[in-house]
């Protein structure tokens, strides 16, 4: 226990060390995480040991984040994409394979080559993932047409996993390469192993289309905040302990979750609860790698290292610059296509072990093959960092072209809190073209709304990890349509305090909350009741006989002079007396204002113009 | 028989006897519509497609209003600007008001003599028409001199008022019954200067 306490410790303060130095120096987190592992690593201070089962464990970082990946990804997009998932992914892995096998075959037997080929032709899906999502740049046509490639590697794996042992040359270690945990699916038969699998998928998918989303209802209702992340965090092992038992990559089965559960209320509050398990497991996962780099070794064969972690990325971006070519990504993102996957890839750790164990590859060829990679996924961060210097330099001078182009789809507002106030704002906003994301703690509520077609995502808008999935920090104004006084005041300054740049409009329960609100130093307030009682009011001196102009107009005077009068009440709203005199002094004047048949600005209207003659 | 379509624009009407006795003279007289615009629409939302079916049903469009600043109250203004839209109301296309009746009823403070050329306000009302003139113009319609009662300021007698009424009455129903002379009728100063030639006996 304690040395289990003292390497999580390790780990820990490592990360927390590296990580803000290498943020501060411009390199991003994941060249941080490698760096701290190779400071504590065996090869560093030789804190740690045990490397390969931590990376081993903490590899699942992987699988959450296709798991989140999946949430952000409609069904309806990804079916958008599936044209460059195929074209652009199917031809990095078909062609990438193909030139380093012709390459290896000049030096190893064609077997050997193939399997190097595949291995080396997947890049890093934690890495490249993590670093656009940390750069913003996951919607950009390079982010999305990266994200394809990847997730075609992803499934690519798949018959990887089942064709390198068929390439077998020497003696396997191993007998039994697919021993699973639940049970032996090599001993059905053929068909049913390819029917399990298909129903392991479909299961995946049926199970999060329909019991996930009423599963997580009845959890929300219970209102217990670590229920709901037991949940989800159970929703995501058990698809990728599914997927393993059928032999499929424990990523995609989570992949699937994620995709089905993404048009569900739930979306936000999982994304939010999952996110910190992932960015600690993947934390993890790169300071292992970074610890697992063998240095021994690679200053026996420095050249030898070097020259294949080079030729590797060469090849690889070359490629990647030909198919960018052949699908005609425009210069600009290309630059980033190509950067972006070059560099080899965690799988390729996996897959090297698998080699191993089945006898496919000698250990000779494999260490320094799998210190390259390392090598590669270690530039990797560098490479962006190089790619956003250069980029930005000729980003100068291509800039003004497409800016000032803001359409009203592109307003990103937050709308917190569908109740009966919610609901009316966020249809005003939709059916002006304005898609609000709105969140609500009401699952029921929740529920029905979404059977109306409204898109309103459960979740408590309070809680700051979950304004940051909703897009607190793009988003350009949030409005507070909460009933509770506290709650509003709590989210408002939560919103002042880390998205300063938030506009906010706030719906208030009373007067005495609008004093509330504006003790925080909240403007754009309003009484919940008040345009409601007015109009009211107009309607009623309708009903008795009044012009519907004069009724207007009426109400548009006492609706302004009371908003006027609001600053000054609220100065005196701690001194009761003055308070109260002041009060009654606003409303005599009010009074005497709209007094009906003199008030001054309808007799204007009356009199708009009195053209007579100046001697009558 | 002609429709007629009264477009009636007054903010307080309800401290106008002018107003509210011309408009009583024609309230509910066969084949007359009073559509009341500062009624319909206190926040100056005006229902375009509304307007612009009323108008379609009538053969003769009028605007009764008092005179503000030599003009229209502020409502008639947003009525032309968004209810005459191109190729409906003019334009190649636009022949929706072709050939109706249209003219003013105005009530004006100043008398009569102040509305001359040699009068306090220098132009006379039938001048002061002109840009309902020239949007007739435009708009393929048969525009009128404005029917128009002036010295309301001075505190108009209340048989006086009533007789205003009453001309306005006759001079509606004849119009509708097709009994006026048109052509004649342009040529007049004010289209109730002199109501016997206008309609001749009944």
């Amino acid at each position: 226990m304690e040395a289990f306490l003292l390497q999580f410790f390790i780990f820990l303060v490592a990360a927390a060390v590296a990580v803000p130095l290498a943020k501060k120096l411009g390199l991003g987190s994941v060249l941080g995480y490698l760096i701290a592992g190779i400071v504590i690593g065996p090869f560093g201070a030789s804190l740690i040991h045990d490397v390969e089962a931590i990376m081993h464990f903490t590899e699942f970082g992987v699988v959450m984040m296709l798991f989140l990946v999946g949430l952000e990804l409609k069904p309806s997009l990804l079916w958008q994409l599936k044209t460059s998932i195929i074209g652009l992914g199917g031809s990095q892995v078909v062609l990438s394979s193909l030139v380093i096998t012709g390459i290896s075959a000049w030096y190893l037997p064609w077997q050997q080559a193939l399997a190097i080929g595949l291995i080396l032709s997947l890049s890093s899906t934690a890495i490249v993932l993590q670093t656009l999502q940390e750069k913003g740049q996951m919607k950009t046509e390079a982010g999305q047409s990266v994200f394809s490639v990847l997730l075609f590697q992803d499934l690519a794996v798949i018959p990887m996993l089942a064709i390198i042992p068929l390439l077998a040359t020497l003696p396997s270690l191993t007998a039994d390469q697919h021993g699973s945990v639940l049970f032996d699916l090599h001993a059905l038969p053929e068909y049913l192993q390819f029917m399990t699998t298909l129903g392991a998928v479909v299961l995946v998918l049926v199970i999060g289309k329909y019991a996930g989303q009423p599963m997580f209802r009845v959890i929300a209702k219970t209102g217990v905040r670590e229920i709901f992340v037991a949940a989800a965090l159970a929703l995501v092992i058990g698809s990728s302990l599914l997927m393993l038992a059928v032999g499929l990559s424990p990523a995609l089965g989570a992949f699937l979750a994620g995709v089905v559960l993404a048009d569900s209320e739930f979306r936000h509050e999982l994304e939010s609860d999952i996110e910190p398990f992932k960015g600690l497991l993947l934390g993890i996962f790169f300071i292992s790698i970074g610890a697992s780099l063998n240095f021994t070794l690679i200053s026996d064969n420095i050249l030898l290292i070097l020259g294949l972690s080079a030729g590797l990325i060469a090849l690889k971006w070359l490629v990647l610059v030909f198919i960018g070519k052949v699908f005609r990504i425009t210069s600009k993102e290309r630059s980033l296509f190509a950067i972006a996957l070059a560099q080899g890839g965690e799988f390729a750790f996996v897959l090297f072990q698998l080699t191993k164990n089945t006898g496919v590859l000698p250990v000779s060829v494999i260490e320094p093959l799998i210190s390259a990679v390392a090598i590669s996924m270690f530039v990797a961060p560098l490479m962006f960092v190089l790619h956003d210097k250069m980029a930005r330099s000729s980003l100068a001078e291509a800039l003004p072209e497409d800016e000032d182009v803001i359409q009203k789809g592109d307003h990103k507002v937050i709308v917190a809190g569908f109740g009966r106030l919610g609901v009316d704002i966020g249809r005003f906003l939709l059916s002006a073209g304005i898609k609000p994301v709105i969140l609500d703690y009401d699952s029921n509520n929740v529920s029905v709304l979404r059977k109306l077609g409204i898109e309103v995502y459960y979740g408590d808008a309070t809680r700051l990890d979950l304004l940051e999935s909703a897009g607190a920090a793009d988003a350009e104004l949030l409005v507070v349509t909460f009933g509770n006084t506290d709650a509003a005041k709590h989210l408002i300054e939560l919103a002042a305090k880390h998205y300063p740049h938030l506009k906010v409009v706030a719906n208030a329960r009373d007067r005495e909350a609008a004093f509330e609100l504006m003790d925080i130093g909240a403007d754009n307030i309003f009484r919940e009741t008040f345009d409601s009682a007015l109009s009211i009011g107009q309607s009623a001196m309708q009903q008795l006989g009044i012009d519907s102009y004069e009724a207007h107009r009426l109400k548009q005077i006492f609706r302004k002079k009371d908003i006027e009068m609001m600053p000054e009440l609220y100065k005196k709203r701690c001194e009761e007396e003055s308070y109260i005199s002041l009060y009654k002094k606003h409303h005599a004047q009010l009074e005497d204002l709209m007094k009906l048949g003199t008030n001054e600005s309808l007799e204007a209207a009356n009199k708009a113009w009195a053209g007579r003659n100046p001697d009558h | 028989m002609k429709k007629i379509l009264i477009n009636f624009a007054h903010p307080a009407k309800s401290r106008s006897s002018v107003n509210k006795t011309l408009r009583k003279a024609v309230e509910g007289v066969e084949g007359v519509t009073v559509n009341d615009l500062y009624q319909a629409y206190p926040d100056f939302m005006i229902d375009i497609e509304r307007e612009k079916q009323l108008c379609e049903e009538h053969d003769v469009i009028i605007f009764q209003h008092p005179l503000y600043w030599y003009s229209t109250p502020s409502i008639v203004k947003e009525w032309f600007d968004l209810v005459l839209e191109h190729d409906w109301a003019y334009g190649s296309k636009g022949n929706a008001l072709k050939d109706k009746l249209f003219f003013q009823v105005i009530s004006a403070g100043g008398d009569g003599a102040s509305y001359q050329k040699d009068g306090y306000n220098e132009f006379s009302l039938k001048e002061l028409s002109a840009p309902f003139r020239a949007t007739a113009k435009l708009c393929k319609l048969v525009w009128l001199p404005p029917f128009a009662i002036t010295g309301v300021h001075g505190g108009l007698p209340t048989a006086e008022i009533l007789r205003h009424g009453e001309s306005y009455r006759r001079t509606i129903i004849a119009l509708r019954d097709e009994r006026v002379d048109i052509e004649q009728a342009k040529l007049l100063e004010l289209l109730n200067a002199d109501l016997n030639q206008l309609i001749g006996s009944e």
